[in-house]
Parts: C-alpha cells; structure tokens; sequence
C-alpha cells in the first residue's frame, strides 16, 4: 500500500470525525422528536375514545370532548389558508418574477420583518382593528390573526422555490411568443408547485400550533360553532385552558387533544403531499 | 516560413437545395447593430443580411458575441435587465426594434431552440402543444393533437415518442428533449429557427441526427445555427459568419469560407492559430 503521508492521514481523520459529528447531531435532533412524538401519544391514549373526538366540553367528573375544538381549529385553519395563501403566494410571484428593483428590496425586508414579529403582536393588533369595533370576539378575527402570521412565511417560501425554478424553462416560453404572465402561470408555477405546497404546509403547520393570537381574537368557547361571527373554539385554547386548570381528568383531556392536534397536522402534511406529488 | 493555403480537412456538403445564385430579397436584414450589457458594449456595428431558405452558421471563439447576436433577432435579449440597442434588425423589411413592435407576434415568427435543452416539466406531448395552446392556433382537439404529431414528425422524433406521449418530456434522453425542443419550437410555424449551439450537449449520434434534422428542415425555413463546431458549420450551412470579439469579420458561402476565406483573420481562427 503506498504511504501517502501525515497530511494525508489528518484528512482522513478530519473527515471521520466531521461524518461522526454530523451523524451524531442528526441522532440528537430525531431522537428529541421521537422522544416528544411517543410521550405525547403515551400520555394522550389513555383518554382518546370516540365520544371524546365528537362531544363538547362538560364540566369536571362527566367527560365531554374535544369535537368543537377539532371543528373551529379546521374553521379557523380554512379561513386563514383561504385569506394566507392566495395572498402569500402572490407576494412571492411578485418577489420573484416582477419585483427585482428598489420596491421589491423594500418588500422584501418588511416581509422578513413581518415573520419576526411575535405571534401575540399579530393576536393584539387584530383585536384591536377587528375585535374592538365588532364589540365581540369572532372566527372570523382568528382566522385573519393567523392569516397575518401566515403570509410571510407563504411569500418567502413561494419566492424561493420559484428562483429555484432554471431560467432556461422561462426563455423557452417566452421564446414560442408566450406573455409573461402565462409564463408564470403555465411553466414557472407547475414546475414549483411541490415546493410551494410544501411552503404552505409549513404556515398551516405552524398557525395550527398557535394559542396566543387566538386568546385575543377568536377566544374559545364550550358550543359547537355555528356562525362565524361569534367566538370560537380551537384545539390549542383548549389545551391552554385544561392544561392551567386544577384537575386531573382535564390534564389527561390536554394531552389527548395534543395527540390529536397533531395528527391533525401531520394528517394535512400528507394530504397536501399526496395531492401536489411531481407528475412528471 | 510564407504561411501556407488554408487546408482544413473539412468537408463541406454538396446543398441539396442550392441557394438562388441572385438571391431575392433578405429575410432578415441586420443594419449597423451595436449592443450593450450596461456599459460593456458586446456587438460592434453590424451589419448582415440573411437569405430566406438557407442555414447560415456563426462561428467564433467563445464570448465573441455570437450568442448575444442570435438573440437580438427574437428580442431574447430584452428579458436580461440593462441590456440596450442600438441600429435596426429588419425582418419582411419591418424593424422589430420599432417602438410598438409586438414582440410576443415577433417570438411566433422567429421561434429559437436553446443551447441546453429546456423540456417543460410537462408531459411531451404538452410540451409541442403549449406554443400551439398560448397562440390559440386552434379550438379542434384533433387539429391540435395533428400538429403536434406533424411537429414530432418534422423533428425525427415521432416513431420514438408515438406511445408515449402522456410521458414525463423529462423521460426523455438529452438528445430526445433536444429534438423535443425543436419540435415544440416547430409547431407554431415560425418563418426563421434560431438554434444557439443546439448540439454543444449532445453525443455524436443524437448531434448527426440534429444536423440530418437541419438539412431536411431548410427547405421551408430559414434557419440561423450558432456553433462551435466548424465541422458542424460545413456539414450543415450554406453560408458561415465569422465574429470576433463582437465585431463581425466576414460572411461568406461556407464553401469559400471554410477553402480560401477572404480575411487573415478568419484563416487564422479556422486552422487553429487561435481560439
């Protein structure tokens, strides 16, 4: 075997101890998650029965359940992706395709900014435009709360995927005498649309986790809704609620509706994946 | 030592279809273009003019504006920011740098193959029908699917593709998707195909088929090859410009360019003294 030198043997040993390294933090970070995944799954099965998912909270020693929570988070979820995305998604088209000079910069940083902001910012500034001239908390305020939270994220996802996007597959379009805006439509948006989704499925994963915007708008509440103006409940106010209060069957309610927040969303995660998988 | 007669051992092919001794009048007519990359000026005061029904190859060496030239003839050039003008690209003796000149009219007409293959991420028969769709050439599905079947056909890639036209165009080999991109530029009828080095990536085989393709395809347009490849330039063009470092140094039959050209310059680049 040829001897090829220290230098050489430090590079080998440089670049085992880097691979260790890596594969190392890599077992860390997967191992909390699975650690937090199967505690939440222990602690929460025990209360978890059909009666839970689909029944209303009842007062301590008669049961009751989560099925409102589950009903307003889907509510609120649905009103936030139909204000959040199309928005979101079109501050990035902007960002990406038109808006390269000085505006689009400026753009661009407010953005960023606007993804810094603390969630509960976004909850007070809501009630104070829509809660406080409606005199009342409602869906409808929840949802643009988390609308607010999502559109950030949405754009600067919806921009990179689409710079990701090779500028040959443009020139091509434009060159068979294709306008711009069908280019963006017909060729740059396809050819992103698993990465947009996937961006979109961050927001709607991230918002579906928050509590603090909801206390100041969409509230909670014990009913099943029935009208969009009037206060709401969700999955996380209701965590929030049980979690703080003194008893121990509504703690065991808490982490059974935690199990169920979350395969909520990782339920959507593989919806959203299944509906927007490369065809081609 | 007197420098010796150009002898490249290039063989040049007899044209089938030989261009007009006196040719009419041209179909693209390039009068005194210059062209700017913000301050750095890429063509120098060029002027050409292309005959209807021929191919016409620029070589040149790498960065010498060949390239850059291709694309002022569609206006391609218009989509890179601080790009500027100057002098007039006459197409039908209409200058397609006129203030009001639809460009996206001008971009049907004179349809461009690219250097890298770039297949939409569609399936290929979408691919050859997307020009077809954005210009509404037709409302009848079975005219639509005709053209494209016609456009496969004229680009030598319809026996391969015929079953599989629902397929991912990303399914393709590269030199599939290149034909693809002939086919798809092809559909839509253009008058004049600009091909920028559209063989630079490919094997030897799919480039022979490419070049066949050229051959058959000049007797209904008029075709403008950029390449690196001089062999490539006189197997397939009736006529050759030379650049160098932006400035155009001489446009001849390929014949003569590639025998006994008339400037030391082009001499010189063709057996090999630089570049």
């Amino acid at each position: 075997m040829t001897n090829y030198g220290h230098a050489d043997q430090m590079r080998r040993a440089t670049s085992a101890v880097m691979t260790t390294l890596t594969a190392l933090c890599t077992v860390l970070a997967v191992a909390a998650l699975v650690v937090i995944l199967f505690y939440i799954a222990w602690q929460g099965i025990g209360s978890l029965s059909l009666q839970f998912l689909i029944d209303r909270p009842r007062p301590v020693g008669e049961g009751g359940g989560i099925g409102n929570a589950i009903v307003g988070s889907l509510v609120l979820l649905l009103i936030s992706s139909a204000f959040g995305l199309p928005l979101g998604i079109c501050v990035g088209v902007y960002l990406s395709e038109i808006g390269r000079g000085r505006f689009g910069g400026t753009v661009r940083f407010i953005v960023d900014t606007l993804t810094g902001i603390p969630s509960i910012v976004t909850g007070v500034f809501v009630y104070a435009i829509l809660v406080l001239p409606m005199k009342h908390f409602s869906a409808f305020a929840g949802g643009v709360a988390l609308a607010l939270i999502m559109i950030p994220i949405v754009a600067r996802t919806t921009e990179e995927m689409l710079k990701l996007v090779p500028h040959s597959l443009r020139e091509g379009a434009l060159a068979l005498g294709a306008p711009q805006w069908r280019v963006i439509l017909g060729v740059v948006i396809p050819a992103a649309a698993p990465g947009i989704a996937t961006g979109a499925m961050l927001a709607i994963a991230r918002v579906s986790g928050e509590t603090a915007p909801l206390l100041f708008t969409a509230f909670g509440s014990r009913f099943f809704p029935t009208s969009l103006n009037e206060p709401i409940a969700s999955l996380t106010v209701q965590i929030y609620n049980y979690a703080i209060s003194p008893y121990d069957e509504w703690h065991a309610q808490a982490w059974a509706a935690t199990l169920v927040l979350m395969t909520l969303v990782l339920g959507i995660n593989i919806i959203v994946r299944f509906l927007t998988r490369r065809k081609f | 030592m007197p420098v010796q007669t150009v002898a490249p051992k290039i063989e040049v092919r007899a044209s089938t279809t030989p261009p007009p001794a006196s040719p009419g009048k041209a179909k693209v007519a390039v009068r005194d273009l210059d062209f700017f990359y913000g301050r750095v000026q890429a063509l120098h005061n060029i002027s050409l003019e292309i005959p209807e029904r021929i191919v016409m190859a620029f070589i040149g060496p790498s960065g010498c504006g060949k390239s850059t030239f291709l694309r002022t003839l569609n206006r391609m050039n218009d989509v890179i920011p601080g790009t500027r003008v100057g002098g007039k690209v006459l197409i039908d003796d209409h200058d397609i740098y006129e203030p009001g000149t639809d460009v996206v009219e001008l971009r049907r007409r004179v349809g461009m193959v690219f250097q890298k293959s770039n297949p939409f991420p569609k399936s290929i028969f979408d691919n050859v029908a997307y020009g077809l769709r954005i210009n509404r050439v037709t409302n009848s599905k079975s005219e639509l699917a005709d053209r494209v079947e016609q456009a496969l056909q004229d680009a030598a890639l319809w026996n391969e593709v015929k079953d599989r036209l629902k397929t991912s165009a990303l399914s393709l080999s590269g030199g599939q998707q290149q034909r693809l991109c002939i086919a798809r530029a092809l559909a839509i009828r253009p008058e004049v195909l600009l091909m920028d080095e559209p063989a630079s990536a490919l094997d030897p085989i799919a480039t022979s088929k490419i070049e066949e393709l050229i051959f058959d395809l000049k007797e209904r347009y008029t075709i403008v090859i950029v390449t690196h490849n001089m062999q490539q330039a006189a197997r397939v063009s009736d006529t050759t410009a030379f650049f160098l470092l932006g400035k155009l140094i001489e446009v001849n039959s390929t014949e003569k360019m590639f025998t006994a050209p008339n400037e030391k310059l082009t001499e010189d680049y063709i057996t090999g003294r630089f570049g």
